[in-house]
């Protein structure tokens, strides 16, 4: 492959709203209430679309007869390149809320980079997605301040779910080779450059939710690296499920 | 109120249905008008709900990219008719926490349909070719239903039940063309679920209660049993042009009638499975029932959170 940094890294972007597309689509039918039920299906929807537009870029990259479902469904678990963040369970509503929180305050600062990509596919994905994405944002943050400021269950479930999952945050601006040699030719965006917006952002939404920041300095990486968490595999088996079981077929 | 000031209101009631006028939620109405409208209109909303299991049970194992998004699209729009439906309900005086807590406890019912499992990816074909089929057949009759909000609530579902029917029926088309295997399993699917489509239709005009009255407020127009045969007729094409095999060896066309014989249906299977016996009853309410009680402490965090809002509110105005 010619481009191969380049493939890599439209993976990397990619692999991330598959996996957590991929979670959310596992909610649709038992939401904790209708409204959720469609919202969370919804953002399911808004990143399967986003990941359809990158997959069929990176194809085109390829250039040999891979197609978006090839790459999407028949790849090895070491071979995605999702952060680890993404692919957490769905443990109850509060994990479900911030896991979707803290990926999308980076997804936004992340898109709005984009835009200025050298590369024009890439910047009008990014155009397309961001809309759908400040939606994604308003809506964790607005469930986030919901849950850390309702009830004292709630909150306790919430800053459970924020101590749990912060481990997993400082991933988000780790870059990999393909990621940097991308950067030199203006391609990627440089994320280190927002980490502090990042945290920024999102230290004043846990404020503003009554929850406590957590202090912990311990962080979790490698799945840029795709060594994943053990959750992976099994989200694999059920999307590859049919892909593998008959195999060269169309749908 | 005397018995003939009633009397006088349910004539003038039955003229206004009969003229073809909407009723609207702040009209005058008979207790029974209401009562039989809150039990179809929150069996159907409860439908939706329910429906969304079955076809949800695939959507994290779609085969493509593409077939997922129309997959979560369409179970998004089951959501999205449950939730108008249950709005419309609501006009007529009742919660949607009171219709969840009936279909929770078995007073209310939904389509027996959804108590059959999904078990191949042939199955949201077959879903969406003969299950929405019937529906639509059930359904377009009520987008001039005399109830406004219903009718009103009924022409939107009505549009998008098509374009899922469209769907289903091109997700067979794919099968039915593609390998032996998908062949077959296209095959299986409607083998499994062509005789409870037909059930959908309802019983047998003969054992069919409440027809009468239904069909004077517009909420039926034509019978169980001329529904189903309108039913039989559209789709015994459609399976022909898809090269599949009905499953009833007594299908045939008949000439005189202008329409195809069938056989029997088995009742004693549709009466277990909407006495609570089918394969899936249990499980799908199950599944319903941990839904809304595993949700209690994030409804009760929305209501907590909006009350401190408002007290904020109220403590920055004085």
């Amino acid at each position: 492959m010619k481009n191969k940094n380049l493939y890599n890294y439209i993976l990397g972007i990619a692999d991330n709203s598959l996996i957590l597309g991929q979670r959310l689509g596992e909610l649709t039918g038992h939401g904790p209430s209708l409204e959720t039920d469609i919202a969370c299906t919804n953002i399911s929807l808004d990143l399967f679309g986003q990941v359809r537009s990158y997959y069929q870029y990176a194809a085109k990259i390829a250039g040999d007869d891979r197609t978006e479902d090839d790459i999407a469904m028949l790849r090895k678990e070491r071979e995605y390149f999702n952060v680890l963040l993404v692919e957490q369970p769905n443990t109850n509503f509060a994990y479900t809320i911030v896991r979707q929180f803290l990926f999308d305050v980076y997804h936004y600062l992340f898109l709005t980079e984009l835009q200025k990509s050298h590369d024009v596919t890439l910047v009008a994905i990014a155009k397309k997605s961001i809309k759908e994405v400040s939606y994604h944002k308003r809506f964790s943050t607005d469930w986030l301040k919901r849950l850390g400021d309702g009830t004292t269950e709630s909150k306790q479930k919430t800053q459970q779910a924020v101590n749990d999952l912060w481990t997993y945050t400082e991933e988000l601006f780790y870059t990999t080779q393909a990621d940097n040699a991308m950067i030199s030719e203006g391609i990627a965006v440089d994320v280190t450059k927002f980490k502090a917006n990042y945290y920024q952002n999102v230290n004043a939404v846990l404020t503003e939710a009554t929850l406590d920041i957590p202090e912990s300095k311990f962080f979790q990486k490698g799945g840029k690296q795709g060594i994943h968490t053990e959750h992976l595999g099994y989200l694999l088996s059920d999307l590859q499920y049919m892909q593998r079981t008959y195999p060269n077929m169309e749908w | 109120m005397s018995e003939a000031q009633i009397k006088s209101l349910e004539k003038q009631f039955d003229d206004r249905i009969a003229r073809d006028e909407k009723i609207e939620p702040k009209d005058w109405m008979p207790e029974k008008y209401r009562k039989t409208h809150i039990r179809q209109m929150s069996q159907h909303a409860h439908s939706e709900i329910v429906g969304m299991l079955p076809e949800g049970n695939w959507i994290t194992r779609a085969p493509s990219l593409r077939r997922k998004v129309a997959l979560l699209a369409k179970v998004q729009d089951e959501a999205g008719h449950g939730l108008y439906l249950y709005s419309a309900t609501e006009t007529l005086g009742i919660s949607r926490e009171e219709m969840y807590e009936q279909l929770h406890t078995g007073k209310a019912k939904y389509s027996s349909i959804f108590n059959y499992p999904t078990v191949t990816w042939a199955d949201m074909g077959a879903i969406g070719w003969l299950v929405d089929g019937a529906a639509i057949i059930n359904q377009v009759p009520l987008c001039n239903t005399s109830y406004g909000p219903y009718a009103r609530a009924m022409i939107r579902v009505c549009k998008e039940e098509s374009f899922h029917q469209r769907q289903g029926f091109e997700i067979m088309l794919k099968l039915a063309n593609g390998t032996p295997e998908q062949k077959e399993m296209a095959q299986d699917a409607l083998n499994r679920w062509w005789w409870p489509s037909l059930m959908m239709l309802g019983p047998t005009d003969d054992v069919s209660t409440h027809t009468e009255q239904s069909m004077k407020w517009k909420l039926k127009r034509k019978s169980n049993d001329d529904l189903r045969q309108q039913f039989i007729d559209q789709t015994v094409p459609q399976a022909e042009l898809l090269g599949l095999t009905i499953p009833d060896k007594d299908l045939k066309w008949n000439e005189s009638r202008q329409s195809y014989d069938f056989g029997e249906i088995d009742w004693d299977e549709f009466w277990q499975v909407v006495k609570g016996h089918g394969p899936m009853n249990k499980v799908r309410m199950k599944a319903r029932v941990d839904a809304w009680e595993k949700g209690a402490w994030v409804r009760d965090a929305a209501m907590a959170h909006a009350e401190k809002k408002r007290n904020k509110k109220q403590k920055q105005a004085v």
